[in-house]
């Protein structure tokens, strides 16, 4: 991590310095050369070479017709490799008809289809990664995107499904949606970030207590006749959202894929202005490099900690809103975050917590998803097989040394 | 985060008031306040039995019965009393003495019980007995946690060390037993298969612990992240596992044996204490083992010295020639091993069988308490015993029918260690470098 930030700080200085800086479009492309041969790039490869391949071996390894075939391998070895390539090449083969292209499609439209709902699923893992990911940044660790996609996605079926608010137009009543799922998301992890600021108290422990706080919340709310439960049942779930309140479809009906992949573009570019160009961003860069050369600059840590959190968890509920005004508009229910906040940790630690990376590494992750159901469903590999996938990749591109080790990449130079 | 340098020794006397935190007294007042608008706004009818004695018992103890309302309030009034006192130490320059705390607790617990199980009968030893049971698993946890960042190893992982453990075990113990039943008759046969599978699963626990320590200690990389990735890990392994390989074969993959409650002579006999204590599983004795060894290793051996030195300070402990990252990675090493245990109590005492991400989130829990308890094995552990119990008295309260939302009895342990973490601890003080990779040059 430490190598990595020298590499970039000293590529790229930070444009708030004093002295202006002259465009240098030749140290520029030495910084891309750079990090293609001593650089991330070819260990970010391999991390994901060497995942894949355990996960081979997963599948490998619980295959009924490898495991048979295993047994008189002595006898007939043609046949255990068969079975090999029939398993790999049978689970991989889907997961890209189910991630890219469906090539048994019987027309383009339909063989696309898998791509609009790999952006579909690739949304909301963008939005929270970033949420993650600029926490990250501001020197926290933010593993309540649990409670603050619960909470986000719950203040905004509220207001989705009033129906006094959806005699105003569209216009008013989505924005009015969004706007107040991301401010109960805000609230919950500016609510870390302030305890962490005033008491000191750990922002890893603050924000699980957070996520199960705030999931009881809502199974309350889900749970009472007046509050958030639909009319008439006993279920914990909220009637559907009104019309005027869901996010509209970006393709026409044919596809899933709605207006949330919008806004996790724009997330993607503000994050990157407010990072890379904004007073505010440098702040939270610096307390998150050393809060204690930061508080002698005269930058108020406490108050970039709550501020970082607030924008962190505004971002966080957007993914929920994203949930309960897109993906699934048939009702608020408790399973609306269906993991997107831890899977946003790994999408956000793949990205190296910057807006670019975290949304490449958002579509990767929802390939992975879109796939993982197809591979599942035609293939009967489990899903979670993914989950280990996506955990291992990010494990061994947290240890380049490894990575660098396994296939005898060059080290990097002393820089 | 917010070391306040005191003043210069001299003067220090006037500013030294100020240093007396405020948080004790204005928690203690708002959880007062809380209860007794809870008990006038739900106001409760009829008396609250406390049962002190089961069935089996030697001394049968006689029940406790108070009317409901009136113990309520006199317990709010205690509690409003040691709030002032609280305040007026807090006034004065002094901290709240830790026996005033631990009477508004236990007070404050007795006032809402019987508030909240008016008209109804509370089994205090079942209520005791079941916390104690739950609490397992988060205290051999919360022991792997202390160890590890005494020895300067933040473990997130402990969830991914429990349900790896609860996974071994039960594949251990479904493949274990039925040689041994044929060989040892069937009670000691699945005596010996469920510890035998039991250390299957300190094993387990132990291999994510690894893991953790070849990427955190070997490679250096944040052990924050490790943790959390492991956790993602394991849930995938084994859920993956789960659905290929054990939904399959159930009976010959997934069905351990189970621990039975071993009644312990004349302990278990004592009034109260002993059906509590001393009718336990042996998972539950090995507990008390546990606790006592890591405790007393920790502060009173050499080993537990150079543990201590190592997560304190390492360049220090490095010049008197203490291998740190060796210790460091014996240490991880270790507590994934009793954490692991701790996951045996998923499938080898209640239910006998593995469930895909059946633990979860205790890990994290035990995380919470070894902070809560201020990595001490002691403490730590009582931490443990309160999530327990809260977790208990949820069950207990929504048999009798309680006033309280059952997501609100839910969520206290959560909201407790919220208050606990943010308050009551008041500035935790981790280990010195807790969580700092240890590089040379």
């Amino acid at each position: 991590m430490s190598d990595d930030n020298a590499a970039t700080a000293q590529a790229s200085p930070p444009p708030e310095s004093e002295q202006p800086t002259p465009p240098e479009q030749h140290n520029y492309w030495h910084t891309v050369l750079r990090s293609i041969t001593q650089g991330n790039a070819l260990v970010a490869v391999g991390a994901i070479i060497l995942a894949v391949l355990v996960g081979s071996l997963m599948i490998l390894f619980t295959d009924e017709e490898v495991r048979t075939t295993f047994g008189y391998i002595g006898a007939r070895p043609s046949d255990f490799f068969a079975a090999s390539w029939n398993a790999i090449e049978g689970a991989y083969s889907a997961l890209f008809r189910g991630s890219v292209y469906n090539t048994n499609a019987d027309d383009f439209l339909s063989g696309i289809r898998p791509l609009t709902e790999t952006l579909k699923y690739a949304a909301p893992l963008i939005l929270a990664g970033l949420g993650v990911g600029l926490a990250f940044r501001a020197g926290m660790f933010n593993i309540g995107g649990q409670g603050q996609m619960l909470l986000a996605g719950g203040a905004a079926g509220w207001i989705a499904l009033s129906e006094s608010l959806s005699s105003l137009t569209i216009w008013i009543h989505l924005p009015l949606a969004i706007i107040v799922g991301a401010l109960a998301g805000a609230l919950w992890a500016g609510l870390a970030g302030l305890l962490k600021a005033r008491t000191g108290a750990h922002e890893v422990i603050v924000t699980i207590m957070l996520n199960y706080v705030g999931y009881y919340l809502l199974f309350f709310a889900l749970s009472r006749q007046g509050l958030l439960q639909q009319p008439g049942s006993s279920n914990p779930k909220s009637a559907p959202a009104q019309d005027t309140a869901i996010l509209p479809d970006l393709l026409g009906d044919r596809f899933n894929l709605h207006a949330g992949f919008l806004l996790a573009v724009a997330a993607v570019a503000f994050c990157w202005w407010l990072l890379n160009r904004s007073a505010l961003g440098y702040r939270f860069r610096a307390v998150g490099e050393n809060p204690h050369a930061a508080r002698t600059a005269g930058i108020d840590v406490g108050r970039t900690y709550v501020a970082a959190m607030l924008i962190a968890g505004a971002l966080v509920g957007l993914a929920g809103v994203n949930q309960v005004l897109g993906t699934v508009t048939s009702g608020v229910a408790l399973d609306l975050d269906s993991g997107i906040g831890f899977d946003a940790i790994t999408v956000a630690l793949l990205g190296r917590s910057r807006p670019i990376g975290i949304f490449f590494a958002g579509l990767l992750f929802g390939a992975f998803k879109s796939g993982g159901f197809l591979m599942q469903a035609s293939e009967g590999i489990p899903v979670d097989i993914v989950l280990v996938v996506q955990s291992l990749i990010v494990l061994f591109l947290a240890a380049p040394p490894l990575v660098r080790a396994v296939f005898r990449l060059p080290t990097k130079e002393a820089a | 985060m917010s070391t306040t340098a005191p003043a210069s020794a001299p003067v220090a006397s006037p500013d030294r008031v100020e240093i007396v935190p405020r948080k004790v007294p204005v928690i203690l007042t708002v959880i007062t306040v809380a209860l007794a608008l809870a008990v006038a706004l739900g106001a409760q009818d009829g008396d609250t039995t406390f049962r002190l004695a089961t069935g089996k018992d030697l001394f049968q103890l006689p029940d406790v019965v108070v009317p409901a309302e009136l113990t309520a309030w006199i317990g709010i009034v205690v509690m409003a009393l040691v709030s002032v006192d609280s305040w007026r130490r807090q006034l004065t320059g002094h901290r709240t003495p830790m026996w005033e705390t631990a009477l508004y607790a236990v007070v404050g617990l007795l006032a809402f019980l019987a508030w909240a199980a008016a008209d109804g009968t509370i089994p205090m030893v079942g209520l005791l007995s079941g916390s104690l049971a739950l609490a397992v698993p988060l205290v051999f946890g919360a022991l792997g946690g202390v160890l590890g960042e005494r020895a300067g190893v933040v473990n997130i992982a402990i969830e991914g060390q429990l349900l790896f453990g609860a996974f071994a075990a039960a594949i251990v113990g479904s493949l274990a037993a039925p040689p041994l039943v044929s060989a040892l008759g069937e009670s000691a046969g699945d005596f010996t298969g469920a510890i035998v599978a039991s250390a299957g699963a300190a094993f387990a626990g132990m291999l994510v612990a690894v893991l953790l320590a070849v990427f955190a200690v070997r490679y250096f990389v944040e052990q924050v992240i490790v943790g959390v990735v492991l956790n993602v890990l394991v849930i995938g392994v084994t859920s993956f596992m789960f659905s290929q390989v054990l939904a399959p074969n159930a009976a010959t993959l997934n069905s351990p044996p189970r621990f039975r409650a071993i009644d312990i002579p004349i302990l278990g006999d004592i009034p109260l204490i002993g059906p509590v204590l001393f009718r336990q599983t042996l998972l539950v004795y090995a507990l008390y083992v546990a606790v006592a060894l890591v405790t007393f290793a920790l502060w009173r051996t050499r080993w537990g010295l150079r543990l201590r030195a190592v997560g304190e300070h390492p360049k220090a402990a490095d010049t008197v020639g203490i291998k740190v990252n060796r210790t460091r990675f014996r240490t991880v090493l270790l507590a994934g091993a009793i954490a692991g245990l701790g996951g045996a109590s998923y499938t080898l005492v209640a239910v006998s069988q593995f469930n895909r991400e059946m633990t979860g989130g205790a890990g994290y829990i035990a995380l919470a308490a070894v902070i809560f308890g201020k990595w001490d094995p002691i403490r730590a552990t009582l931490a443990a015993l309160l999530f327990g119990f809260a977790s208990q008295l949820q069950g207990t309260l929504s048999v009798i029918g309680s006033p309280v939302p059952s997501q609100f009895m839910l969520m206290l342990p959560y909201v407790v260690t919220l208050f606990a973490v943010a308050g009551l601890v008041g500035h935790s003080r981790p280990p010195a470098a807790s969580g700092q990779p240890y590089k040379l040059g």
